[in-house]
Formats: structure tokens, sequence, C-alpha cells
């Protein structure tokens, strides 16, 4: 019975089959690729505007930023990172004094991996604002981490010395501790440890206060972020 | 005549063969994204797009297609529709993007597509394959949006991120969490069978009544 279907239908030649397969593979591709170079540059403007935006947040009074990795024992300015290698961003003020330096980390959340951006001050010891790039943390809930304008308004000055404690709501009696969010206990201390265990890794790298690099005016970066 | 088949293809795919209350397809974007209504629009266009655009083609060139690699032919056309559209959307929308995630690549996966492909598209002339593709397309978009309206309500007390009450509201965060489109799908599908079992009975009772009066 199946032999007499297929012998009625005269199957194509496998020639055909391997061609029809490798033209609609060709075609798909280079469709792919045309789509991603057309929309390439928009995507990583997007992407180098919503940092810029995310650096000025959490540093405030800073005009100017510039990426900054760790290599051979100090910390300098590049102009492209390589891949996989930690940045952090030394944010400038309009007369190219440094501020502070944005730092991204990420770490477990109750969901997912938190990532988030925060700015300190070397020089008061101090976590100066936070943003919460990326999380998956429960709606209504733990998405308090980045929602709730009075927790987020508690990293506008916090000591990291010794380090940051995050205390039940209306506790906070030190310069080093945070009221936790009522119903988001996991995720307010996954924020609080993501900072602390970014800077117990960062701490040694930082230079000392007043010595931290001048801002370097480099063109490409400048240019495609301003876009 | 012809303008009343594409009428019906259409037509077909928005209420009596709706994909998501009749045939109960494309469950998992339907559950997932479904949690604010601007969500449910974009996964909706997204589709319209894909859905659209691969019936096109796969209709257009159903006589080139060797039946013994349909399948593999109609994934990779639609596997390109829907890169297109996962780049299209992170570069005009990031936000929106974000927010679907992985759910825009999981289009290939969704079965409503592939499924109009094998069993319309690669059977019928392109004016019809579109026509289908649009209506279930759409019909697939009124599902989402009637759910993502609900849920979006109820858990944030907001339409397209207007809030619709004051400060005193208390939404229920469980329906955007996924236990709140099971429970809002539950109740969408329990209305639709009991609509068309309330029209079945009807439409008995119209035919007994002829039968009796002649």
């Amino acid at each position: 019975m199946t032999t007499d279907t297929i012998k009625q239908a005269a199957p194509p030649s496998s020639l055909r089959l391997v061609l029809t397969l490798a033209i609609a593979g060709l075609i798909s591709g280079i469709a792919i690729i045309g789509i991603y170079e057309s929309t390439l540059p928009t995507i990583t403007a997007n992407k180098a505007r919503e940092l810029r935006e995310a650096v000025f947040k959490v540093l405030p009074g800073v005009s100017q930023m510039q990426a900054l990795v760790y290599r051979d024992g100090e910390l300098i300015t590049v102009e492209k990172p390589d891949k996989d290698e930690p940045v952090i961003y030394g944010g400038y003020d309009e007369a190219y004094e440094f501020v502070g330096y944005a730092m991204p980390a990420a770490g477990p959340g109750f969901q997912d991996t938190i990532a988030i951006l925060y700015g300190y001050k070397p020089g008061e010891k101090q976590v100066v604002g936070m943003e919460v790039l990326e999380s998956r943390e429960t709606p209504g809930l733990g998405d308090k981490i980045y929602k709730d304008a009075v927790w987020v308004g508690g990293f506008s000055a916090l000591s990291v010395e010794p380090e940051i404690v995050a205390v039940k709501k209306g506790t906070k009696s030190k310069p080093n501790e945070i009221d936790a969010i009522t119903g988001a206990t996991i995720s307010s201390k996954a924020v609080v440890r993501i900072i602390n265990e970014a800077h117990t890794a960062w701490s040694d790298k930082l230079p000392p206060p007043d010595a931290e690099p001048p801002f370097q005016e480099i063109e490409p970066a400048s240019t495609e972020a301003g876009q | 005549m012809k303008k009343n088949e594409s009428y019906e293809e259409f037509i077909k795919g928005v209420w009596r063969d709706n994909p998501v209350f009749a045939q109960v397809l494309g469950m998992c974007p339907m559950l997932a994204v479904t949690n604010s209504a601007i969500n449910a629009v974009a996964m909706g266009m997204a589709t319209l797009f894909v859905l659209v655009g691969s019936s096109f083609l796969v209709s257009s060139f159903r006589n080139w297609i060797p039946k013994q690699v349909r399948i593999s032919c109609f994934i990779i056309i639609i596997a390109t529709f829907v890169t297109i559209a996962d780049y299209t959307l992170l570069a005009l929308v990031p936000k929106v993007h974000k927010e679907l995630g992985a759910f825009i690549p999981l289009i290939v996966a969704n079965c409503l597509i592939l499924g109009r492909q094998e069993a319309f598209a690669s059977r019928y002339p392109t004016r019809l394959a579109v026509m289908d593709a649009i209506g279930m397309a759409t019909g697939f978009l009124v599902a989402l949006l009637s759910l993502g309206i609900v849920r979006e309500i109820l858990g944030d007390g907001a339409l397209f991120g207007v809030k619709l009450f004051s400060e005193n509201f208390e939404p229920w965060v469980i329906m955007i969490l996924p236990p709140g489109g099971f429970l809002t799908l539950g109740v969408i599908l329990l209305f639709f069978n009991w609509f068309k079992f309330k029209k079945d009975e009807f439409l008995e009772d119209v035919a007994e009544a002829e039968r009796s009066g002649s």
C-alpha cells in the first residue's frame, strides 16, 4: 500500500530536495544578514544611550563618562573593552573633575539574575545611587527593588564601611544600614549582597582617592553615545 | 462571490475557528506575555507579521516545494520572519522587547503558525492564504488583548500603563503572575463554550420548530 502511493507520487530526486533546502537556506541567510546589518546601528545607539542615562542617574552631577578597565595593576581608559572584561565607568562633571564610579554588578535574585548599576564615591566611601538594569523579580513584590522610590532613594548616601546591611523597615540607625522592603526581603537583600560583593571585588583595584584616571576625550565612543 | 470567499476566510479565524478560543493553539505565548495590554499587542503584531509573511511565501511557492521537505522549508521561512521581527522590535521598542524576552524567538515554535502553513497556505491560492493568515492572526491578537486587558486592569490597576484607579486600589498581584493567566483563560474559555452550547441549542430549536411547522 505504502509502496504504491510512493510510486504514484513519483518522488523527486534527492538532488532536487537538497537544492530546494539549500536555496531556501541561502535566501533566509541573506535576509537575516540584511536585517541584522540594518538594525545594528540603532540597537548599539539605544544600548549606549541607556547606559549613559543609567550612569548619569546613579551619579548625580555627572555630565561626562568613560569606560575604565583594570589591566596590569591599574585602572585605565580604553576605547573598546575586550569581551567579558569587567568594565566600570568613571563619571566626571562639566569641568572634567572626577565625581565617582558607576559600577555594574550582577548576582542571583529571587527569580533570576539581577543586574544593577550603582554609583560609588571613593572619597566618601559611599554609594550614591542605584539603578536596576535587569531583573525578573515577582511583579508587585520583588519588583519594588526598582519601583519603590523610598528604597531606591535609600541608596543616595549609603556607607559601604564595613558593609551594607539590610535591616527591617524602620530600624535603620547607622549610615551603612538600609531599610529592606516589606514583602521583598529576599530581593532587597540580594541587591545589597550584589553591591557588597562587587565592592569587595573592586576595592583593591580602585586607585586611592584623588589619583583617579583623568578624563580622556575618546571621539568614537562619545559621538556614538551622543546620538 | 470572490469577495465573500476572502471575507469567509478572514472571519473564520477571528471568530468561529479562533486559534485560541476554539482551537486552543499557541497557549505558550498566550499565558506568558499577556500580563499587560502593551505586551499582548506587541506579541500579537509580531505574530501577525510572521504568519502573514510566511503564509504568503508558502502559498506562492507551494508548487515548487517538494512534499518530502515541506516542513523544513516552512520552518526556514517562519524562522527568517521571526528573526526579522526580533531585530525590528529590538531596534524600535527596546523596552517592549526586554519584557517579551525569549518569547519573540519562540514564535518559531508557535504551533498556530506552522499549523496554518500545513493545513491551509500550502494547499490554497495566495489570496485566500493571506486572508486566512490575517484572520487567524487577528483572532490571536484579539485573544491576547482580551487576556492582557483583563489581567492588567485587575493585576496592576492600569490599562496600557495608564493608572485607572486611585491610590487605594489594591492590585490583585496574582493576575499578572502565571496563575492569573490560567484563571483568566479558563473563565474566557468557559464563556466561549457556554456561548457555543447556547447557539447550538438555539439552532436545534429553530430546526425543530421548522419541522413541526411544515
